[in-house]
């Protein structure tokens, strides 16, 4: 199964890389006369309100949603990391960043990247810092009580009573032992940052409407769904294949790398 | 009891704190001037003045933050830039439909869910587990919106059995009003039956390795028996603490699956505010929100004692 959501995933990232060789036309270009026409040849995925292409469109929106999800990963993992491993280290430093940690969890996700985007431009970028917000509080949550598992285990202890410096403990003992768990959270971040982003361009506090998504393309199929089904259908299943195959590789992830977890889950 | 009771209720006032401080900074720290942002492009000086008069964001800011925090606690959200009116009375106005679809989705998804589970860890192994989990990783995978207007197309466009849109009060008769709910509650629901399920799936398969599960098989107990008196009820901390964390998911999902099902609630309220710019309104809906899932993870955490006597504090 882990395999099947690589490959899936590998599949989706060739797709929106190769975007512009895939026999689409320009995902913003209008054409009045051809608009609302179910899929046929000349478009397979139909054409929307404005007579764009919806397959362009989908293929397109691929790319900004590939490329939110791996921004978030990558974000909020390391700076996860850099406030968990300060967190876990200092315990005065431990007191706030917990607390602040645990009230930025009371909040719903998406409500942190609503209220964020409320007040910011609509851009990618902004959609990206938007999201890592709202995710970091996991991140720190998983380093923290890594750091705090591994300061009490025999071997760092050994090592810091033959007299390592901490830059030392922390490259050679510590930091090892994060990778693991860090890459499975990582895709768990990837998935849920996709479905964000989706949901914020869905309720209009995304990405601007010239920049297409698969979240502001069903979106705009939403007022013609009973007529044009299509146009909210094609954008859905590539959304959900796309985090489908994420979810996939992450509990597969997660058994190779740490089976005595997996069985807990 | 009594002081881990008073203790624990305690804790919650640095985290609502600290939803309190987020919001409130937002405001503050977002690049900008914020009334020019929440006027908009077309607003006139008079227009963002007025604005910023009404958000008091001429005062210093340590001034701002205690008048604010002060109206929030006698019940005071602000008021509407856009209407008006009382952000306290427009999500009263709001609460119904939301309360009814997130309560509606909840008792659906716990009494579909822990059954799954329980069947898939007594299964495991088998197809039936096989077949449970994959719902399960589905129902991760399929955003609440897409799931919405599949449901609608099938369940309503198609085979026209149940309405497409729209929401009727339980005060108009409870058959209209479950007809109104139904697809909305299925949407709203996948993901959370699928988070529980898995969790109960894999606490119960822990218990069943236990020595006591081994010996009441032994002594002749219906397997039944054994799975809900002896397995379910020793895992049941666990699941219970998923439910609870799973919340999130269901307010988060409503905000989204109003906008899908034409639900007027507060999700509703929210998008429209966001197309507005309607900061108080944004602010009052993340604080209500954010206080229902305290409070419902602490009523959680005061039932651990009910679910696990042997945990006494």
């Amino acid at each position: 199964m882990a395999a099947f959501g690589l490959m899936l995933l590998i599949a989706t990232a060739v797709v929106a890389i190769l975007a512009p060789w895939l026999g689409t036309t320009d995902p913003v270009q209008i054409d009045p006369i051809q608009r609302l026409r179910p899929p046929s040849a000349q478009s397979w995925f139909g054409t929307d309100l404005y007579g764009r292409d919806v397959y362009s469109r989908t293929v397109y929106g691929g790319r900004v949603s590939l490329f939110v999800g791996l921004s978030v990963a990558v974000l909020s993992v390391l700076i996860g990391l850099l406030v968990g491993l300060v967190s876990g280290y200092s315990r005065p430093a431990d007191a706030v960043i917990m607390r602040v940690m645990d009230g930025m969890m009371a909040i719903p996700a998406i409500l942190v990247a609503i209220a964020l985007m409320a007040l910011s431009r609509p851009s990618v970028r902004n959609v990206v810092l938007a999201i890592t917000i709202a995710e970091i509080p996991r991140v720190v949550r998983l380093v923290r009580g890594l750091v705090l598992s591994l300061r009490e285990r025999t071997y760092v202890e050994a090592a810091v009573a033959s007299g390592s410096r901490l830059p030392r403990i922390l490259a050679r003992h510590v930091l090892p032992n994060t990778v693991a768990p860090l890459i499975v959270q990582a895709t768990y971040v990837f998935a849920a940052a996709v479905l964000i982003e989706a949901g914020l361009s869905f309720l209009g506090a995304g990405t601007p409407s010239q920049v297409p998504t698969w979240g502001n393309v069903i979106a705009e199929g939403r007022t013609f769904f009973q007529v044009a089904f299509w146009m909210i259908l094609f954008p859905g299943l590539a959304l959900s294949a796309t985090v489908l195959s994420v979810n996939l590789l992450g509990d597969g992830l997660r058994t190779a790398l740490d089976p005595r977890l997996a069985r807990r889950l | 009891m009594a002081i881990y009771l008073l203790r624990r209720i305690f804790a919650t006032v640095p985290v609502m704190g600290v939803v309190a401080l987020f919001v409130f900074a937002l405001l503050h720290l977002a690049p900008g001037d914020p009334a020019a942002l929440i006027a908009g492009d077309l607003a006139t000086a008079q227009d963002v003045e007025r604005i910023r008069e009404q958000l008091g964001l001429n005062a210093p800011l340590h001034v701002q933050f205690v008048t604010w925090v002060g109206q929030l606690l006698r019940g005071d959200l602000g008021v509407s830039v856009f209407s008006n009116v009382s952000v306290t009375r427009l999500i009263r106005q709001r609460a119904e439909p939301t309360a009814a679809l997130t309560v509606a989705t909840l008792v659906m998804a716990v009494s579909l869910a822990v059954p799954m589970g329980v069947l898939a860890a007594w299964k495991a192994g088998t197809w039936i587990d096989q077949v449970i989990m994959l719902l399960a990783v589905l129902g991760f995978s399929c955003p609440v919106f897409v799931l919405g207007y599949l449901l609608i197309y099938g369940g309503a466009v198609q085979l026209r059995w149940l309405p497409v849109q729209g929401y009727v009060p339980i005060a108009q008769g409870l058959g209209p009003f479950l007809r109104s709910i139904t697809l909305p509650t299925l949407a709203l629901g996948i993901v959370y039956i699928a988070l529980i399920a898995r969790m109960t799936r894999a606490t119960v398969l822990e218990v069943l390795s236990e020595d006591y599960i081994r010996t009441a098989h032994a002594k002749g107990l219906a397997a039944v028996r054994v799975l809900v008196g002896h397995a379910l009820k020793n895992a049941a901390v666990p699941i219970a603490t998923t439910i609870g964390v799973g919340v999130a998911l269901l307010i988060g999902g409503a905000v989204i699956t109003e906008s899908v099902f034409a639900i007027p609630g507060i999700g509703r309220l929210t998008v429209d505010a966001i197309l507005r710019r309607d900061y108080p309104i944004i602010q009052g809906v993340v604080l209500i929100f954010s206080a229902v899932y305290v409070l419902i993870n602490l009523v959680v955490d005061l039932l651990y004692t009910i679910l696990d006597p042997r945990i006494r504090y």
